[in-house]
């Protein structure tokens, strides 16, 4: 017998070429936090100003630790990010639960959750109850250029000439857990 | 051309899909043994790997690649193995799978009553951007010696910015976008020591894949000749991971002088921001191929002088075609694919995970519970793959599940064939639909897809006016 002929979900998944291994990212409106990822041990991104449409701030919060971090993309430091969270990291953690599902976020993070299906409200107030250090901010530079490569994919050239390795990657209806 | 029912125009021999395949479960295992080499990584082999190894060369015993691949195994296994070594270890994984997917289309070819012309020559021509390959191979090798259980941020991150310098290049967007997606699939597993379960398969066919289009000559594009008719699709494949995406048109092709028609794809990628999803991906697509307009229309359009591979890939450009006749997608697959020819792999792109033959389907039976769902036909199930249906289309679930007749590609994946649905027949309140997986791709009146183009409409125009303010300063 095959082993992939066994009823065993996970032995087939590991068999399979087009194994989905990343769900892919809810849509969600973009004009308040254009770019949030789980990437670096950071929860992070780019939070647009309310006031000045030219000016953004980099936000943060660390796996486990909880250690925040808010600055704008000329470093300077957010006034509301002292003490504990700002709104700019509260926007970001309601983004990227929308993005990712709250389960993978407080997954990510390290969240100590105790309900099922964690919401931003929930996996914010128990970090908050943590009381989480204020982190430097220098991992802002970084993440602003993360953004700026993650924007450079729009300028990218489209072909018709066939890309034979995007038969690996199939869609998924798969919804974020 | 014959056709496997003369009378039902091209009935499918299902009973031949689940039928064994002659050494396929040999070839498999020597295949899995050396996955799970990656598993634990090349850096310090134990005594199970090392074994591994040699199973892999055992199976390329007899082909030229035998005394190379021996070598690299022994090397390998005493945790010496060099990049080329590597290569050569990814070149014999390869190699034991174009033996399993020439079985494999030979099996489809069977079931569907179609013949296929044999090898032709793929001639290899010198790389651009050796720096950039080489820096490819590095970040490769790195991972085969951390394996995925060693995996952390600093083994992955190593492959950005081989990524960005390769993305603009089009000679190398086909291994950029590959190692784009696969190191987006690491990173989002790190650390590898705490992974529950590994996509043993998947990460090694990636691996080797990408290792071998390092190599001088591998990313050269197949031969194309320009050809003249008409062009009839059967539906649309969509194909994406979180930083690019890929649509492709299956199709029939009537060429002018009368000669026999061919089954043809013509497919259309790009690059995108992964929060650019559903219709935000055919939004990014539709105006670089004005087939995606005539597919949702349910049009067919006139070639000329299109240049087609021996591959079967059409290569799009818009001024070697103009909007043709209506043309239903259902008379087509009744009618004209029975007929059509099919063409042959280039040497490189025979994996499994490559096949995708058009078929039609009807007189099928559906069983469906929550686990999967199956086209029952008379003595045999044909399980259905219903996760690849695309969420920003108007085919369902559901709608396959009240189908009575399908579009779709048969594919196989994880030791058996599937169907995967493009287009289906079906009866759902009384009432006869039918309904594309790729309907949207042109655009749509309907109504849910009206609101989730204006949704897509607005996340691409906040990005391109932050891109618009940020990037040029």
């Amino acid at each position: 017998m095959l082993p992939s002929d066994s009823a065993d979900p996970d032995s087939r998944w590991e068999e399979a070429s087009a194994a989905r291994v990343v769900p892919p990212a809810r849509p969600r409106k973009l004009a308040k936090v254009p770019f949030v990822e789980l990437a670096d041990g950071r929860l992070q991104g780019v939070v647009s100003s309310g006031s000045d449409i030219s000016r953004v701030y980099v936000s943060s919060v660390a796996v486990r630790t909880f250690a925040f971090a808010c600055s704008t993309n000329n470093n300077r430091p957010c006034g509301g990010a002292r003490g504990s969270f700002c709104k700019h990291i509260e926007a970001l953690i309601a983004e990227a639960v929308l993005q990712y599902g709250g389960d993978r976020v407080g997954r990510y993070l390290r969240v100590d959750l105790a309900d099922a299906a964690p919401t931003a409200g929930s996996i914010s107030s128990t970090m908050r109850a943590t009381r989480p250090a204020q982190g430097d901010t220098s991992a802002a530079a970084p993440v602003f250029s993360r953004f700026l490569r993650h924007l450079a994919y729009l300028e990218l050239a489209a072909t018709t000439a066939p890309l034979p390795e995007m038969q690996w990657f199939p869609p998924t209806r798969t919804a974020v857990a | 051309m014959v056709p496997a029912d003369p009378d039902g125009g091209g009935l499918m021999r299902v009973d031949l899909l689940t039928e064994p395949v002659a050494g396929l479960d040999e070839a498999l295992a020597a295949v899995d043994a050396f996955d799970r080499t990656l598993v634990a990584g090349l850096l310090r082999p134990q005594p199970a790997q090392a074994a591994a190894l040699t199973g892999l060369a055992d199976a390329v015993a007899g082909t030229p690649l035998a005394e190379r691949v021996a070598e690299a195994a022994d090397k390998a296994a005493a945790g010496a193995a060099s990049e080329d070594d590597l290569v050569a270890l990814a070149a014999a994984r390869t190699a034991v799978f174009g033996a399993v997917h020439d079985a494999l289309t030979a099996r489809a070819d069977e079931a569907t009553g179609r013949v296929r012309p044999d090898e032709q020559p793929f001639p290899a021509s010198e790389s651009a951007s050796p720096n950039l390959l080489a820096a490819a191979r590095s970040w490769l090798a790195d991972l085969a010696r951390a394996g995925w259980q060693g995996l952390d941020h600093d083994v992955v991150a190593g492959a950005a910015q081989v990524v960005s310098a390769m993305l603009p290049e089009p000679a190398l967007r086909r291994l950029a976008v590959l190692l784009d997606g696969f190191a987006a699939e690491l990173a989002a597993s790190c650390p590898g020591a705490a992974l529950e379960r590994v996509p043993v398969r998947r990460w090694a066919d990636l691996w080797s894949r990408a290792m071998l289009l390092t190599r001088p000559g591998a990313l050269t594009a197949a031969p194309a000749e320009p050809v003249s008719g008409r062009l009839l699709p059967l539906g649309v494949d969509l194909h994406e991971h979180a930083t690019a995406v890929q649509a492709q048109v299956h199709a029939v092709f009537e060429p002018a002088d009368g000669s026999t028609p061919r089954l043809v794809r013509a497919s259309v990628s790009a690059p995108k921001p992964d929060t650019v999803v559903g219709m935000g991906v055919w939004q990014l697509l539709r105006p670089h191929m004005a087939l995606l307009a005539a597919v949702s229309e349910g049009r067919s359009m006139d070639l000329d002088g299109m240049p087609l591979t021996a591959e079967g890939d059409l290569l799009w450009d818009d001024a070697q075609a103009r909007q043709g006749d209506p043309a239903d997608p259902f008379a087509t697959a009744r009618v004209a694919l029975p007929k059509a020819a099919a063409s042959t792999a280039a040497p490189l792109d025979r994996h499994p995970a490559r096949i995708a033959v058009p078929v039609f389907l009807d007189g099928y039976g559906v069983q469906r519970d929550d686990a999967a769902t199956v086209f029952a036909l008379p003595g045999h199930n044909l399980p259905v793959d219903i996760d690849r249906i695309p969420t920003a289309g108007p085919l369902t679930p559901e709608a396959v599940a009240a189908s009575t007749a399908c579009i779709g590609l048969l594919r196989w994946d994880a030791g058996r064939f599937a169907v995967q649905p493009l287009a289906v027949e079906a009866t759902v309140k009384k009432k006869a639909l039918v309904l594309h997986a790729g309907a949207w791709a042109g655009g749509t009146a309907d109504t849910a897809g009206v609101k989730a183009e204006k949704a897509a409409t607005d996340a691409v125009a906040v990005l391109r006016e932050r891109a618009g303010k940020l990037l040029r300063r």
